[in-house]
Order: structure tokens, then sequence, then C-alpha cells
């Protein structure tokens, strides 16, 4: 059982490694006061210089919020949220907004080189990826933007894109995920400071990674940020999302909202390595990951892929989903959820088929240790008029350690006959199954586990681009052997 | 309609049957379960769509409907229930008749059983203060956590007035099977409620075999039977139950059974769903003895607007244990089935084996199926898995037997047929598992031609 028990505490080294983006920047920033009422929207409105009707639809957000409760179905305790007691806009201090990379703060620029975003672009991996960076509440800068504008992309900060593109974000905005869709997407509406916005226009195949680093850095401070992707006819684009924070000993709140467009014969590929600050070990601390994200395949042959590797927060409560309403569209859902210490996790994904021979397959990797609940929660629903559907689930547990819990809750819902559904699950330590097969085939007992569990993730993190992988591997810690991606 | 107003007239139906009366009202055990399910109900009220164990099955409409008790019927049963009946007592050991929820000696027979063994209505189990129906009525599995999701096992304790009762004792042997039949009836047009009770206590090292058959038909008015079943089977015991559903066509079924799994003993179950306008099985499971070995399964036939329900919990309370759970079931028409299963695996269970598997056909555009085989596991070293299925006729198989000359209903008919054939393979006891084969082949027959059969 050597090479299990090597993993096990990789597993453990990974995990309980002094997180090592716990550091804080310290930077002057500019706050709205705390707490939450109708003036500290306006104050967040105001501050980004937003037209009217965004005000308006912010405030409306902000009533339908107030009408909701707090959902308590997942499988996730925590304290009551105090909605008041926190920071709803926190921003780098800034005379005025930079021109370029030159005038943003250098602070602000080693605390993402840290993080190992190297903003400045000469250092850019290979020059392949154009990154937009949140810091706290506000978008600092997107790199290589003339390079995208002269394929027709358009990368930029919410807040630009609501003065810049008003047309395409009230097309877009809260298309996919309606602003009383849940409490927490309520929220966000109401109080979003930034995020990205991403349109592909017709055709165009994006010519990099695209990717967004989001960083809380501020005390007492929820982020909420808005993601918006458009990917229009025949267009693909890869997009990349990171997450960091501090180590601070109150737990803080991340409610995002990220909404996909796909239309006709488009495809969107959006991978997550979430590496929220965890708590430490008593669970004290960390941050509550309560994110709504959700694509809508809109037009035939459109096609949305998340992978997420999800290793941080204290609390992660987030089911990336795709409805497939164009016909022949395809969702596709891969994640990696290793939770260790007190850590909550309570993710999955939901597959709602519309149209005619959609497709959708999950894959599902849960590692649970230390002290944590790890859960997978997933809804496959198929509509009597989705003839032909298909969709494949596979999700896996693992335990590592006694004290620790991996829960499996797929909904299964079908109403067309030619649908076919196949739901696979199995937790385990390591299958006596697999072993004897591997066995019966005359390799070693060790190289048959290492092989297994090196095997056991490898069908997600195959998934993330290579820059993603080779960091999501590290933080996994599990492959054993060769190399992922 | 808010549940509060749902429970009031269950209450106030129970209040009319405590002046009635209701046998046991001497025992005070009986008197703190009839008040703590009277409680329970009026806490929990009844299940709405909101509540998680309730989601796909929708019974508010059912619960607003004004239930009667169901009359006595003393003489003659109609022909159609003694046709079923005459099929249910064919080559039994023993069997106890329950018609609208009361007991019916002249229809039952008891002789021939082993010595100690005992088998009676509960109304005699507790005038004699039999000291096994004091120690497990209502207390098999007390304090299981889904019984939070429903008031209608709070109401079946507080209304218990007859039910079947057996007891094995240690080391004896029931050779054959043991049939309780509890047929509904309803002569009228407003609905009609009843609440039978079983009650199984498997000796240690015990062996018997039981199918409980819950039968109604087609003409008659609306029943419906909330009843619930209550299984101790002790160390090393081998218990076989299987539960047989064919209500009538305005027959509802709502069924709550408990079972308990002593260390290392073995029991299955098994229920069969062939009839009935709504059956809702469910069962909590507990192994609470290491090495015990549980089987939960059920096949099902859909058709018309048949909503039928199999909902399960199995928890793994100790190591060593290994559970089973293999749902089948064919859905016609605008038929709806629903399957959730869940597996708990505690802190210590390690060395669980565990194993789910549901599947479905769809045979038309209309019928639904909602499944949510779900996990939960606090232990590392076990060897849990579900699997899950739903679509319609494997075209290819119906093209092979269709190459070979076999006429397309036929062959459709073969591969449903064959379909649930496979799941009542689950089936432990031999001659029940033909029986319950042929049962369900000819309900399916039944079903895919009815215009031959009518010419015949």
């Amino acid at each position: 059982m050597a090479a299990v028990a090597e993993t096990i505490e990789q597993v453990r080294s990974v995990a309980e490694e002094r997180y090592k983006y716990g550091f804080v920047t310290d930077i002057e920033q500019e706050r709205a006061p705390k707490g939450l009422n109708e003036d500290i929207i306006r104050f967040i409105s105001a501050k980004k210089e937003e037209p009217e009707w965004m005000l308006e639809w912010r405030l409306k957000a902000y009533h339908t919020w107030l009408e909701m409760t707090e959902p308590s179905w997942a499988k996730v305790h925590f304290p009551t949220i105090d909605y008041q007691d926190a920071y709803y806009f926190a921003a780098p201090k800034q005379k005025v907004a930079p021109k370029s990379l030159d005038e943003v703060d250098p602070e602000l620029l080693r605390t993402y080189e840290k993080l190992g975003i190297p903003l400045n672009e000469q250092k850019m991996l290979a020059g392949v990826v154009a990154v937009d960076a949140v810091f706290d509440s506000v978008s600092v800068a997107t790199t290589f933007k003339t390079k995208l504008r002269e394929a027709g992309v358009i990368f930029c900060s919410m807040s630009e894109a609501i003065r810049d593109y008003p047309d395409l974000v009230r097309k877009y905005l809260a298309s996919v995920v309606p602003v009383s869709d849940n409490y927490f997407a309520a929220l966000n509406s109401a109080v979003f400071t930034d995020g990205s916005f991403v349109y592909i226009p017709e055709g165009v195949r994006c010519p990099m990674e695209l990717s967004t680093y989001f960083r809380i850095n501020a005390e007492n401070t929820g982020q909420f940020e808005r993601t918006l992707i458009i990917a229009d006819k025949g267009s693909y684009v890869s997009y990349l999302e990171g997450c960091t924070a501090p180590m601070r000993d109150e737990n803080q709140l991340h409610a995002a909202v990220v909404e996909l467009v796909a239309l006709d014969d488009s495809e969107i590929k959006y991978s997550t390595v979430q590496n929220w600050y965890p708590g430490d070990e008593e669970g004290k601390g960390g941050i509550y990951n309560f994110v709504t994200k959700r694509a809508a395949c809109r037009g035939r042959n459109a096609k949305v892929s998340w992978t997420q590797v999800e290793t941080g927060s204290a609390i992660t409560w987030k089911y990336p989903s795709c409805i497939l309403q164009g016909d022949n569209s395809q969702g596709e859902f891969y994640s990696v959820a290793i939770t260790n210490n007190r850590q909550q996790a309570d993710t999955g994904t939901k597959m709602i088929h519309i149209g005619k021979n959609t497709r959708s397959r999950i894959i599902s990797k849960g590692i649970s240790a230390g002290k944590s609940d790890n859960t997978y929660r997933g809804l496959v629903r198929v509509l009597p008029g989705a003839d032909g559907a298909r969709n494949f689930t596979q999700c896996d547990s693992l335990l590592v350690g006694d004290k620790c819990g991996a829960h499996t809750v797929p909904y299964i819902e079908s109403r067309n006959p030619s649908a076919q559904i196949e739901h696979e699950a199995t937790t385990s330590k390591v299958s006596e199954d697999q072993l004897f097969y591997c066995r019966q085939r005359g390799i070693g007992e060790e190289e048959a586990l290492a092989l297994i569990v090196n095997g056991f993730v490898r069908d997600v993190l195959q998934e993330l681009p290579m820059e993603f992988a080779v960091e999501a591997q590290k933080l996994v810690g599990i492959s054993l052997e060769g190399s992922v991606g | 309609m808010a549940t509060a107003d749902l429970v009031t007239p269950f209450i106030d139906r129970y209040h009319a049957a405590r002046t009635a009366g209701l046998p046991g009202e001497d025992l005070p055990w009986l008197e703190q379960l009839r008040a703590d399910g009277i409680a329970r109900l009026k806490t929990l009220g009844l299940p709405t769509r909101r509540v998680e164990e309730w989601k796909f099955t929708d019974i508010r409409k059912l619960a607003a409907a004004d239930f009667q008790p169901a009359p006595a019927i003393d003489g003659a049963l109609h022909p159609d229930l003694a046709y079923v009946l005459a099929e249910e007592t064919a080559d039994v050991t023993a069997v106890l008749v329950f018609v609208n929820g009361r007991f019916r000696a002249d229809l039952s027979r008891t002789d021939g059983l082993p010595a100690g063994v005992t088998l009676g209505p509960l109304s005699t189990a507790l005038a004699k203060g039999d000291p096994a129906v004091a120690t497990h009525f209502g207390r098999v599995l007390p304090d299981v956590e889904r019984i939070a999701a429903s008031g209608f096992l709070g109401l079946s304790t507080a209304m218990a007035s007859e039910g079947a009762v057996l007891c094995v004792p240690d080391g004896v042997t029931v050779d054959g099977v043991i049939a309780a039949v509890f047929l509904s009836d309803n002569p009228g047009e407003n609905p009609v409620i009843t609440h039978p009770r079983l009650l199984s206590v498997i000796g240690a090292n015990a062996e018997a075999t039981v199918v409980e058959t819950h039968a109604g038909r087609d003409g008659a008015g609306p029943t419906l039977t909330n009843f619930a079943s209550e299984l101790a089977v002790g160390d090393g015991a081998r218990y076989h139950h299987y539960r047989l559903i064919r209500d009538g066509a305005r027959g509802y079924h709502l069924a709550n059974s408990h079972v308990r799994v002593g260390r290392d003993a073995h029991t299955d179950t098994f229920v069969l769903t062939l009839t009935g306008a709504l059956t809702r099985s469910e069962v909590n499971a507990r192994l609470i003895g290491c090495g015990g070995d549980l089987r939960v399964s059920g096949g099902y036939v859909g058709d018309g607007r048949r909503h039928i329900d199999n909902t399960s919990l199995i928890d793994h309370a100790v190591p060593d244990c290994r559970s089973r759970q293999v749902f089948k079931g064919v859905l016609d028409d605008a038929s709806r089935g629903v399957f959730q299963g869940k597996i708990i695996v505690r802190r210590d269970a390690q060395r669980t084996d565990g194993y789910q598997l549901n599947r479905a056909l769809l045979l038309t555009r209309k019928a639904e199926i909602d499944s949510k085989p779900e996990l939960e596991i606090y232990a590392d070293d076990v060897k849990c898995s579900h699997g899950a299925t739903a679509g319609e006729i494997d075209n290819d198989a119906l093209f092979y037997l269709r190459a070979r000359g076999i006429p397309e209903r036929t062959a459709r008919r073969l591969l449903v047929e064959a379909f649930l054939a496979e799941v009542l393979e689950e089936i432990g006891a031999e001659p029940v598992r033909e029986r319950f084969t042929a049962l369900a082949a000819q309900r399916l027959n039944a079903h895919a031609q009815p215009v031959l059969e009518e010419a015949a």
C-alpha cells in the first residue's frame, strides 16, 4: 500500500502546506461604508460612473434580494452571514485611472507577480494568455488589448463594457442567470463591482487564452464579480479563471455570477482553478464561495465545457450548469474537488436538455481528507422535446482518512423515451476490482495502486489548458507519475 | 390549501376513533406511542413537494380528499377480490387476511406452523399483552431520520388498530410462505382510508418467508392504504419479505417499512408494483450488527397515469455489512416512476459494501422517470457504487428479433418482459420468484394486448 500512502501524504502535504497566497498587500484602499442599503448601491454605481439604467437595474435586483430568503438545502454548515457587516466596495486607491500598465501601482503589480500572474506583458507565459485581473472590487488591468482588438474580440472589465458596449450588456446580462434566480445571484446583481466581459464575434477563433485572476485583499470585504461571455456564431474561446485571498480569521463572502452564452456552432471552454483561502486547520476563516455559474447553449451545435479544480474555500457551493437549448448542442462538466481539514464542498452541475440530440457529459472526482465534507450534487433533466438526448455521468469519490465524508446526490429526470441517460458513481479507497484486474495482468501491487490513483483525477486534469494543468497538478498533488494535460 | 388544513380532518378522525375505541387502550406504552404519533403528525403535517423526500410525489390533492374510515365488509367478497385471494393463498403455509383493515378469521388459516411461532392479528396480540409486540411495535427503528419527512407514519401509529403480527422464536425455521393479504374495497364513491400494520419479529438464527399482498379491484371507489410495517431480524436469521401491490384503478398506497437487520443476518426484501393509481413504497433499513446482508429491491409496471415511487434509505451503522438495491421498471403511457435511494455509511462502518442500481424503460413520450440514487459516506474503507439508466427499448435488440421473423409487437413485449424479469432475479425465495415473474409477465401481456384478450 506504499503508493497509496504516498498519495495520501501528498494530498495532505499539498493541502496543509501553508497557504502560500495568504499574504496581505498593504495598499491604500478606498471603501464604501460598511453595510448594504440603497445608498451603498448608488455609491457603487456612481463610483463606477454607470448609466442610469444600470443603477435602476441594480436597485431592482436589491429589492428582489430583500424579498428572498437565504437557501439552506446544501449540505454545508456555516454561521449566519450578517450582510450588513461587510464592505461591498473596496478598491485600490488611485488618483486617476491608469492609462497603461506603467501607471498601475507597483505594489499591486508585485502582488500579482507573487501570485504568479505576471501582468507585465513581456513576462507573459510565452505571450499566449491575456489577463484581466480583478483586485477586490475593481478590474485592475487587462493585458493584450490591442492584439485582441485586432481579432475583433472584446475582452474588458464589466465596468468598461457597461460604458462602451451597453447594447451587448443589456442584451445578455442576466439572460442566463436571471436576477431572481437565487439569493446570491440577486445579491450579486445588486452589488457586483466588476468582472470580465468577453465577446467573440462571428466566426472568430480567439487568438489566445483569456484569463481573469480574482483576488480578495481587503478585510471584511465581499467579492461580487460578474462575468459575461458571449460566443457568437462559429466562434471559439477558452477562458481561465483563478482565485486567491489572504489568510484572515473572519470569513469572507465571494458571490459571483458567471454567464456564458454560446450561439450557433460556437464553443466556450471555461476553466477554473479555485484556490481561495480555505481557513486554518480548525476551520477558522476562509472564503465562502457561493457562486452561480451557468451557460446557455442557445444555438445549434453550440458547445460549452466547464472544467474546475476546486481546492480552496472554507465552503464551496456552486453548480456550473448548461442549458442545452440548441439542437445538437453539447455540455461538459469536468470537476476535481479536494477538501481537507474542515472544508465543505457542495458542488456539481446541472444539465438541462431541451434541444434535440443534445449531449452532456459529467465527470466529477471528489477527494475528501481531514474532517471535511465533499458532496457532488447534480441534475440531469431531459425535457419531452429533447429527442435523442444523451447523458453520461460519472462521479467518483475517494476518502482519505476516516473523519471525512463523501456524498453523492444526483437527480435524474427523464421525460423522453429516446433519451439515454447513464449515471455511475463509486466511493472507495481503491477499488479491489481494478486492482485485481491489474494484478491479473502481471502488474505489481504497488504499481497497480499507483496506476489507479494516478488515473483517478486524470480525466479531469486532461481537460485543463496547459498553463493551468501544471498548476492544478501541483495543487492536486496526486499525480504519481507521468504528465497530465 | 395549506398543509395545516389538510392535517386537521385526519386529527379529527383520530379523536373520533378514540371515542369509538381503539385496541390496547389499557397499555401505557401504546398510549404513549399514539400520543407521539399524533404529535408528529401535527408538527410535520402532510408532505408537500417542498420536502426533499417527497420532491417527485405530490399527494396534496390526494390528502385533500375527505377520507372516511373504510366500511367493514363481513360477508362474501367481491368476485374480483375473491379471485385474487384464491391466487394469493394457493400453496401457502399459513395466511392472514384483512379486508378494509379488519381481520377476517374466516378467510385466514394459521394451523400447520411450527411450535412456538405466533401468527395472528394485532388486536389479539395487544389484548393478550404479547411481550414481543410490547417490545417491538412502533419501536423497530424509533429514530429514523426520514420519519421527519412525513406525518403519515405518525398517523398510522396513532390510528393503529389492526394488522399482522408474526413472531418466529430463535432457531425455528418456517417452511413455505406465510401470506398476509390486505384487501381494500369501496362500494361507494367517497374515498376511504385504512391504516393496517405488519410486524415481523424474527428470532436469532430463525428463518421465514412472508409475502405481503395489497389488492383491490378496479370497479371500487377510491381507497387509500396508509400502511406501516416493521421487520426486526435477529442475529444470524434468514428472512425473506416480499410485497406485492395489486391495487385497484383507484387504489392509493403509501407504505412505510422499517427494517432492522442483526449481526450476520440475511434479509431480502422486494416489492413488485403491478397496479394501483399511486404507490409509494418507502423503506427505512438499518444494519445494526456486523456481517449483516440486506437487499431492498423492486420492480414495477407503469401505464395509464399511474405513479410509482420507490424510496429507500439504507443505514450502515456498523462495519462489515452488505446492502444491495436494484429497482427496475417499465413506464408506458403517461405513467411516472420515481426512485430515491440513499445509502448512509456511518463513521465506523468500515468495509461496507453498498450497491444501488435503478433502471427505467420509457415506452412513450409522456412517461417520466425521476431518479435520485444518493450516497452519504463517512467511512473511508468502503466500496459503494450506484448506477442509473433511463432509455427506450434497445433498437439493436429489436432489430435482431425482427430479423428473425418475430413481429414487432411480440418482439417489444419480449424485450420488456426480459427487462423486468432481470430484476425479479433479485428475489431469493424460488417459488416466490417464479410466481412474481409469472404475474409480471401476465400483467405486461394484459396491457400489451387488450384487444386479443377481449377476443379470446
